[in-house]
């Protein structure tokens, strides 16, 4: 437990600091605020932003981003529910995380062979994505419903109460942790983050570690888009918009460094969480959208300008 | 800004009362560690002041310090006598003192014009007067001697020879009173060099003050009046030129004894089997038709000018350049050149210690021991698939490779960025050693490393040599040539044009094909593609 | 300037000389194919359209320079839209002191993005990320649903045409051109603003004030993107706080930024290489729409053209031929 407590570094204390800071503001606010079945909820509902925010974390890692999450998520809701239309509805869940996984790999193959900058290329990505569902709804408001699975794995708790979504985080995330901390796969990607160069040099495949984590992302984001029409009985247009600057904050928010080459997971945990807190706070206290991002945004900069500094440049 | 300049004849000035330029207790610390400790220095002008010491020794801070790059710990600086703190370059350089690293400070997307006037062009309320600029430019690039050089030319068209001669050109716009140079000829061609040396003596005879940090200790005996010797950040001795010889100054340096600094050469044995085979290699214009063959457990070296293309074969070996033509052969097995994890598999076994470790060989910010684990990963999995990493096997084997090579770390976890130059470069090799290499190639290993660290790395090859292990190594440096290798081959405009072995490898057989020219017969003719000259 | 200066000088400009050729090509097709020809309306359309988002680029050049993105450069374009439907109506002195009023704005978002990436030290895409959610939420403020007002005859003159051949919007673009960014290229500030983004490190070591060149060029920025919203008032009558309009512009600017030529690694290009890049894009919307490509299709078809534009611009790799060079 020692050896655990000294590798948690200030970034994480301090987000883990505010989330208490958040419960016992929000229990002044309200009393149920604390009770065991909202705190429950408030971990389901972030369970779907833990799922985007780990496969981000990972591309953030090797110092580039994914901006092409919110129609990956959607492509993840719409696909699913489609296949389940074509095909049954035993081919929803793989089909939509398939269909994530493939605009991963394109996204991987931009960045890593194209050389692309990864912000431009996956707001492209982002583009195009939404141009295939577009077509592929007709323009219209999809008509297809989530199978009784994707809603029972998204809504329903089985063991203790705990929501189903919420265990299919933990074990996304420990399988995250340990290829972080003892797979090569790892180790790689912390040195790509550091120093690209330095490391094709050492002999590695970097091509394929980022075409990998790009593929994770696209795979996770997709999975999420999956639980939300899961927990909405359906995919709808525009389903993840909202979950791009939330996903980013989150990781930024978790102390790993936006430009790559530092962070652990637990302080994507930390983040994910702080930040479902924020909104449902907000969301209780009836806060218009307008004043929901102003302070999402203020947020992100104060915590950011607290911890999440550069380096002077220096000579 | 005008400077009051003061013309005196040749002879260096007698030392003044108080000395142009002052350091008092001066001390530096980084966190723990201490980088200057309660240092006096002085320099005059009317003389070029060398600073001599090991790497880790402290030269880079006192220049930082100088220049205004970081502040002093403790201690004054005093400039005519009278105190002067720096917080920044832009004030030390409105004091007069200029300061050319060894990291250019130049903007490699802008003009030659653009980077020379950078920071006081001329022009008024804030906009910039490009005719004039240029004129002032075009002034500045005849004094350094590169009136060749087109003024809106970028800088990163020209050639790395070029852009330092700008860098010091820019410097003389500054119109410094104390100027600083931090191995600043070391990318530079033979004829530039000799139009440094001009323009420093000229600057001295002006009265500037010069202060001059190589490693290049001929450069030192050709230029300097004053010499300064500093050891672990303190200062050890000053003396006038030709006050100590050589050796007594590399002692100074180390602080140690010593005698040898190349191990012995094995004495002369039958040709080795061949480890690396190299037919017809071509790469652009870079390289034409390059054949050499490295025998297992030979050290042989690549000589010649700079950028005859040694630097590219090297690149091209391990996998880094793309449309490279011709056969290359390890242990008989024919090798793909695609990627430096080819040239890494198993099947393989090359090595690369690469030109830049900062940014190409290390990854500064982790610690030493991932550093050293990064290309030996795959040898030390465990589990399903080899799916995770055996920590304890690969610890060990580290431990094993810090002792083997004393590396001087605070302990493995440590950044690697804290460590000293020629650490560093040994957490590089230590790398690859632990992927058991059979070819092992090194790109100017011993660059700005210190010279204890070089006399251990001469060492360690010639011990991975009488172990079978195949080295090619190209250096700069033909001391190093003579000393360590078994062959030597010179390149010249991407071809060896010479092969020398044993007694042949001298200074003048290397300098004259390096130059291309036949002591007996005189220039050559372009060589025959791929035939080296006997 | 002698021969060499010229040919080097040329050298230098091909990535601008290539889009305004190939700009000049696709308007032709377009016109061509336009079923009422080279008309004074039908070029006034093009010009409206392709000044907005040619503002929005300008706007995008000034941060790449310096080696960062801006990706809240489409929310303050509708910011200042809100803004504007809301100030710029009434009596001329209402009007005068709106416009003041809606320029300052613009620059003030461009100046707090700044000053959050020099003195708060925060990378610019994260900065950027969020305060475009601010901004948007102040336009959310401003019109929480759309509509407001402007000021018809300044409007009608803006989106009409001078002496009846030349558009306004195409002379407004003319003035900022040659009343803000020559004078900014031409300036020490403008200048530190390439040279930050070449090598920040080495401008820092030349004495170059970095942070004042980068605040520069965010407030610069986010004065462009006012006009552009302005612009955009005159042209729809009207504000809407739209998301989507406001992240299409931003990946549009981009993208006219990679056409135009400036290199997203910062320190070469200019705004006069992404006015074109703006233009061509227009123009490829305008061309879909003269083929008759079915409107389901639009999106994608868009899409793909943006991810192919940025990819061509950005993507080094078939020019690299040393591999090492491609991690720099």
């Amino acid at each position: 437990m020692a050896a655990l407590v000294k590798h948690i570094d200030r970034p994480v204390a301090i987000a883990f600091g505010f989330i208490v800071l958040l419960l016992l503001a929000g229990s002044l606010y309200s009393s149920s605020f604390l009770s065991a079945n909202y705190l429950l909820q408030q971990l389901q509902v972030a369970a779907f932003l833990g799922l985007i925010a780990s496969g981000v974390m990972l591309v953030i890692l090797l110092g580039h981003i994914d901006l092409s999450i919110p129609w990956l998520v959607t492509v993840g809701g719409m696909m699913s529910t489609a296949a389940a239309g074509w095909w049954g509805p035993e081919w929803a869940i793989p089909f939509g995380v398939f269909c994530g996984l493939v605009f991963g790999i394109v996204n991987g193959l931009g960045v890593a062979i194209l050389r692309v900058p990864s912000m431009i290329f996956t707001l492209g990505i982002n583009a195009v994505a939404q141009g295939i569902m577009v077509l592929h709804t007709g323009g219209f408001a999809p008509q297809d419903h989530a199978t009784d699975l994707m809603h029972w794995l998204a809504v329903e708790r089985v063991i203790l109460g705990i929501p189903n979504a919420v265990f299919i985080w933990a074990a996304l995330g420990i399988a995250i942790v340990v290829m972080l901390k003892r797979t090569p796969l790892g180790r790689y990607i912390y040195a790509i983050g550091n120093q690209e160069g330095a490391t094709c040099l050492s002999g590695v495949n970097t091509k394929l570690v980022i075409i990998s984590c790009f593929a994770i992302s696209g795979m996770c984001s997709a999975l999420a888009g999956v639980l939300l029409a899961g927990y909405s009985s359906k995919g709808y247009q525009a389903m993840g918009d909202p979950y791009l600057l939330p996903a980013i904050a989150a990781v930024v928010l978790g102390g790993t460094h936006i430009l790559g080459g530092r962070g652990s997971y637990l302080g994507t945990i930390a983040g994910v969480i702080l930040i479902s807190l924020l909104a449902s706070i907000l969301s209780v206290m009836q806060m218009p959208e307008a004043g929901r991002q102003i302070i999402y945004g203020c947020v992100i900069i104060g915590m950011l300008l607290v911890y999440g500094r550069g380096q002077k440049v220096l000579g | 800004m005008t400077h009051e300049v003061v013309t005196e004849a040749q002879a260096p000035l007698p030392h003044r009362a108080t000395p142009f330029w002052q350091m008092h207790g001066i001390t530096k610390r980084y966190g723990g560690i201490l980088a200057l400790d309660d240092v006096d220095f002085a320099c005059e002008r009317g003389e070029i002041h060398a600073v001599l010491g090991e790497n880790g020794a402290g030269k880079s801070t006192l220049i930082k310090i100088a220049a205004g790059v970081v502040t002093p710990s403790e201690g004054k600086l005093m400039l005519e006598g009278h105190e002067v703190g720096f917080a920044t370059p832009q004030e030390a350089n409105a004091a007069g003192i200029v300061c050319i690293f060894q990291e250019l400070s130049l903007m490699p997307d802008l003009s030659v014009a653009d980077n020379i006037c950078m920071a006081n062009p001329p022009g008024r309320f804030g906009f910039i007067n490009h005719r004039a600029q240029r004129r002032r430019a075009e002034a500045l690039l005849a004094r350094v001697g590169c009136e060749d050089v087109n003024p809106l030319e970028l800088v990163k068209n020209l050639p790395l020879s070029r852009r330092q001669m700008v860098e010091i050109a820019k410097a003389l716009g500054r119109e410094p009173r104390m100027l600083i140079l931090d191995e600043a000829t070391s990318a530079l061609t033979a004829a530039d060099v000799g139009k440094v040396y001009g323009i420093l003596r000229d600057l001295r005879r002006d009265g500037l003050a010069i202060l001059y940090i190589s490693h290049r200790m001929h450069e030192i005996e050709e230029l300097a009046d004053t010499c300064s010797v500093f050891r672990n950040g303190r200062h050890i001795e000053t003396f006038a030129k030709g006050a100590r010889s050589d050796n007594e100054i590399i002692r100074l340096m180390i602080g140690r004894e010593y005698t040898q600094v190349y191990p012995p050469k094995p004495a002369h044995r039958e040709p080795p089997p061949p480890a690396l085979t190299v037919k017809d290699l071509s790469w652009g214009r870079r390289l034409k038709n390059v054949s050499l063959n490295v025998g297992k457990g030979e050290i042989v070296g690549l000589g010649g000018l700079d950028g005859q293309g040694q630097r590219e074969l090297l690149l091209a070996l391990f996998g880094v350049l793309r449309g490279v033509s011709g056969a290359v052969e390890v242990d008989g097995k024919a090798a793909r050149l695609s990627s430096p994890g080819q040239a890494k598999s198993d099947r393989i076994r090359m090595a690369l210690i690469p030109e830049d470790r900062k940014s190409e060989g290390l990854l500064l910010p982790m610690s030493v021991r991932d550093n050293i684990s990064m290309a030996s990963i795959g040898r030390f999995t465990q589990g399903p698939g080899g799916m995770f990493i055996d920590r304890a096997r690969q610890d060990a084997r580290i431990d094993e490779m810090v002792a083997r090579l004393s590396i001087k770390c605070g302990d493995t976890d440590s950044p690697v960025g804290t460590l000293s130059g020629g650490n560093q470069q040994k957490v590089v090799i230590a790398k690859w050693l632990m992927t058991e290499a059979r070819v092992i190639l090194l790109n100017d290993p011993t660059r700005g490393i210190d010279v204890g660290t070089k006399q251990e790395i001469y060492q360690l090859l010639r011990e991975l040599a009488d172990a079978g292990t195949a080295i090619l190594f190209y250096t700069t440096d033909y001391d190093e040539l003579i000393g360590c290798c078994d062959r030597v081959s010179i390149m010249y405009d991407g071809g060896i044009v010479r092969e020398l072995k044993g007694e042949a490898i001298n200074e003048e057989n290397i300098l004259s094909s390096a130059l291309n020219i036949d002591l007996n017969t005189g220039p050559n003719q372009p060589a025959a593609a791929g035939e080296p000259r006997a | 300037m002698s021969l060499a200066d010229l040919k080097l000088r040329l050298a230098q400009s091909q990535g601008l000389i290539i889009a305004v050729v190939v700009f000049v090509l696709m308007f032709t097709l377009y016109i061509a194919n336009h079923p009422a020809g080279l008309t004074v309306p039908v070029v006034t359309t093009a010009a409206n359209k392709a000044v907005l988002l040619a503002l929005v680029s300008m706007a995008q050049t000034l941060p790449v320079l310096t080696g960062g993105l801006d990706l809240s450069v489409g929310m303050v374009f509708v910011m200042t839209n809100c803004l504007a439907s809301t100030l710029v109506s009434g009596s001329p002195l209402e009007v005068a002191l709106g416009i003041v009023v809606v320029l300052l704005a613009g620059a003030a978002a461009g100046f707090v993005n700044g000053a959050i990436v020099v003195y708060g030290r925060l990378q610019p895409i994260i900065t950027t990320l969020a305060t475009g959610a601010v901004y948007y939420g102040i336009a959310l403020l401003l019109r929480p649903v759309p509509g407001g007002e402007v000021q018809e005859d300044l409007a009608d003159f803006m989106t009409w045409t001078v002496f009846d051949t030349v558009p306004t919007s195409l002379l407004l673009l003319l003035a900022v051109v040659l009343l803000v960014w020559l004078p900014f290229r031409n300036s020490v500030v403008g200048r530190g603003c390439y040279a930050v983004g070449s090598a920040e490190g080495a401008a820092y070591m030349s004495g170059l004030p970095v942070g004042r060149s980068r605040l520069a060029a965010f407030t610069l920025s986010g004065l462009l993107a006012g006009i552009a919203g302005l612009m955009l008032t005159f042209v729809t009558f009207s504000g809407e706080a739209s998301a989507p309009i406001g992240g299409t512009y931003t990946l549009n600017s981009i993208a006219a930024v990679v056409i135009g030529g400036t290199s997203l690694y910062g320190g070469a290009g200019g705004a006069i290489g992404s006015i074109f890049g703006a233009f061509i894009l227009r123009t490829i919307d305008d061309l879909l729409f003269v083929f008759d490509l079915p409107p389901l299709w639009q999106p994608l078809f868009q899409g793909v053209v943006l991810l192919g534009a940025v990819s061509l611009g950005a993507a080094r790799v078939f020019r690299i031929r040393n591999r090492l060079e491609l991690f720099n």
